[in-house]
């Protein structure tokens, strides 16, 4: 165990500080963009940027366009990403499980087409898993995908679908043989989301937004070229993906966090309890510290877990305590906030006295999401209780 | 950069497994638990002859000169097997102060001593009214002589030397003196017992460099936190083998959702407060900005996690988990002593706001 970063990290360091503190934007976080149209916008131009700067999916291969980092160096740049307040990119799904899962399944021919997109934020991704019927219980899912000559034809709906609003792209679950038990019968392919018979529908969650949406196909011709692995073996493409869904999420969530937690602490400054300053408040300075060291044990079992996969290659279903932890956390973070601010952490962004334009009563509502996507809490558990510590199956 | 375990600290950990899975089964624990002082002699030169009383020790003065994250290591798998005794007390608590905080020549006096696995030593700190707050004592000394009494002392009687930790610095006392009484206090861990020390004019040697104090409670705390890992590993381990092998309504217990998810709550609790203290010892190691926060946050997480965890495993044992016969309650019991031991998680709690929320206010414009 060593924090001391090898002659080769500090320059990796010290490169990326100085390319941050002049690219970062500044008091992005509180303009309020008029839509998540909007919003979205930024943030592709912002990836765009750190893609010309050569800083989008610095884990990925240099031969995919990536730097080859080092899990010490992504460690290392959430880091640096905290350090310097910057917003988190826009192809979250396509930097993160994507591209991948291309990388470690897809054909070189795809490999070629779709992983420069993916990082220069050309060509946004959504992942087409969850259906109104297949939830935790992805395996059942019944999109169906009918063989026909070269091009397989889809028909069924996706739902939860992130960032379907703004995708080109889908890395879409299908099944293609009813006949066999149902892990066995799945297939992994990648469809353009402009095919026709692709319709998109905005699903509008409790926050107001729809950041989500629903994904219909009817009669959609995908190519037989665009199926990831084997036909028939989607089962073990998608856990791969998910795999890297619950390990790569947490990382940048960290940046947000520790943003979150050091912005609490400010305004629990400012803000008058009986008074005096709430951070003099004895109870509110112990709920402040426990979250304080909640984020910071975050990043310690975010460093371990990258420790573990740089020996196994490949994240293991230890990544399902991150997944807990992170949507966890948030959710007690968002409570502190709101009872630091009282009457105020309810106000919406129109409100003129809303605090922070709204951020707190929109982040606790949107945190309640956070148990439930990327695989529930309750699956995470029946994950590890499974496949980390060997109990029998529950389901 | 690396957080993982370099080739000869995962051997350290393999060997002390082996160790105190062959010397302290749980039969020899509970002999301990039953006796006076939870000590055993022969153990303890098998501790000494294995290095790890001088653990931390430099080899000038007889140590094997290992490092915080060795000792951490070292502590997880003590825990592991809720190793009775002094060797807390000795090493990571009394051991760090006196390594902190003494001149040459009481370390070749007192230290040598410790390492070679020739003295056992404690920490004296809490008074009536102080809890763990250095602010608090009371106890101060005069023309080299202290009056007073210090609780809760670990270990403190097959201690030969105590170290006291008083307002006005730390300072060594022959645990033999005349002054010195040494009384019992009847604690719940069994395997750590717990005395009053009570001091009559007893002459004292000061430490001097007393600014190392605090490094080295630090140490002492990161240590503990390990021990307090090892003990939730081990709760999580005989649940899980049990939620396997006890069956009700004909299915392992293990199968039920609501057995399961109190399974991996332990897990992720065990893991995180794991992850708290690897990173404590490496930030306290590196002298890192952050190590004296990394320390607060160890501490506060596993007191409270090492508690729920014992929580949960009871729970899971059912009937079972209650009986005086079942070892849970023996890991329990020293999860609750260690809980408070160096500071509860409310006391860390606020210490860490001192350090990151008042910190912040000063340096603010």
């Amino acid at each position: 165990m060593d924090l001391n970063l090898s002659p080769e990290e500090t320059r990796f360091r010290d490169e990326l500080r100085a390319w941050l503190e002049t690219h970062t934007p500044t008091d992005w976080e509180h303009r309020r963009d008029a839509s998540i149209e909007q919003h979205f916008a930024f943030l592709r131009s912002w990836q765009k940027t750190l893609y010309d700067g050569g800083w989008a999916g610095i884990s990925w291969p240099r031969e995919h366009g990536g730097r080859g980092a080092s899990l010490m160096q992504q460690v290392i740049f959430w880091q640096e990403m905290a350090r310097a307040s910057a917003p988190p990119m826009a192809n979250v799904i396509g930097l993160g499980m994507v591209g991948p899962t291309i990388i470690a399944f897809g054909t070189e021919a795809q490999k070629a087409r779709f992983l420069p997109g993916i990082l220069s934020a050309d060509e946004i991704w959504c992942q087409g898993f969850s259906e109104p019927n297949a939830g935790s219980d992805l395996a059942g899912l019944q999109s169906d995908g009918r063989l026909d000559g070269d091009h397989f034809i889809v028909n069924g709906q996706k739902v939860w679908t992130s960032y379907g609003w703004a995708a080109d792209w889908c890395e879409l679950v299908v099944r293609t043989d009813p006949t066999v038990p149902k892990h066995k019968g799945l297939t992994v392919m990648l469809v353009d989301m402009k095919s026709p018979g692709v319709e998109v529908r905005p699903l509008r969650q409790m926050t107001g937004e729809s950041e989500f949406t629903e994904v219909f196909f009817r009669d959609v011709r995908v190519p037989v070229a665009n199926v990831v692995g084997k036909v028939n073996q989607g089962w073990d493409v998608s856990i791969g993906t998910l795999m890297h869904e619950r390990g790569t999420l947490g990382a940048g969530m960290q940046v947000t966090y520790q943003r979150n937690i050091e912005r609490l602490i400010e305004l629990a400054r400012t803000i008058e309890r009986g008074g005096r300053p709430a951070a003099e408040d004895p109870v509110i300075r112990q709920k402040l510290a426990q979250c304080y060291a909640e984020v910071q044990i975050m990043r310690a079992n975010q460093m371990r877990a990258f420790s573990r996969i740089s020996n196994s290659g490949v994240p293991g279903p230890e990544g399902s305590i991150q997944k807990i932890f992170w949507s966890e956390l948030n959710q007690r973070l968002q409570q502190i906030a709101q009872e630091l601010l009282g009457p105020y952490g309810q106000l919406e962004a129109s409100d003129p006295h809303a605090i922070d334009h709204g951020a707190w009563s929109y982040g606790y509502l949107r945190a309640r999401g956070n148990t439930i996507e990327a695989g529930t809490s309750e699956i995470q558990r029946n994950i590890i209780g499974h496949f980390v510590l060997g109990l029998p199956r529950s389901y | 950069m690396d957080f993982g375990l370099n080739e000869n600290q995962v051997i350290l950990r393999d060997s002390a497994r082996e160790f105190f899975a062959g010397e302290c089964p749980m039969a020899f624990v509970r002999r301990a638990a039953e006796s006076a002082t939870a000590y055993d002699a022969q153990l303890w030169t098998k501790l000494a002859a294995q290095g790890y009383t001088g653990i931390i020790v430099d080899e000038a003065h007889g140590g094997v000169g290992l490092g915080i994250v060795e000792l951490v290591l070292l502590m997880e798998e003590a825990g592991r097997a809720l190793l009775p005794g002094p060797l807390l007390a000795t090493v990571a608590m009394a051991g760090a102060v006196v390594d902190a905080c003494a001149s040459p020549a009481q370390k070749q006096q007192y230290l040598a001593p410790i390492a070679h696995g020739d003295a056992r030593s404690t920490l004296a700190f809490v008074e009536a009214a102080s809890g763990w707050d250095r602010a608090a004592l009371q106890l101060t000394a005069k023309n080299g002589r202290l009056t007073g009494e210090k609780l809760f002392v670990p270990d403190a009687g097959v201690a030969d030397t105590i170290v006291v930790v008083a307002r006005d610095g730390a300072y060594l006392v022959d645990a033999s003196a005349p002054g010195v009484s040494i009384t019992p206090m009847a604690g719940m861990d069994l395997t750590r017992k717990l005395y009053a020390v009570s001091l009559t004019d007893v002459p004292a040697e000061r430490l001097d460099a007393v600014a190392g104090l605090d490094r080295a409670l630090h140490i002492a705390t990161t240590a503990l936190v390990a021990e307090m890992v090892g003990g939730m590993q081990r709760t999580l381990d005989i649940t899980v083998d049990y939620a396997k092998t006890r069956k009700q309504f004909g299915k392992p217990i293990g199968s039920f959702q609501a057995v399961q998810h109190q399974c991996a709550d332990m897990y992720l609790e065990t893991e995180s407060a794991r992850s708290a203290v690897y990173y404590a010892a490496v930030a306290l190691k590196e002298a890192a900005d952050d190590a004296s926060a990394a320390v607060s946050i160890a501490k506060l997480y596993a007191s409270d996690a090492c508690r729920t965890v014992g929580n949960r495993g009871i729970q899971i044992h059912g009937g079972m988990g209650f009986t005086w016969e079942n070892d849970l309650h023996l890991y329990y019991r020293r999860a609750k002593a260690s809980e408070t031991m160096l500071g509860d998680a409310t006391f860390h709690r606020e210490r860490l706001a001192r350090l990151v929320v008042d910190a912040r206010a000063k340096t603010a414009p």
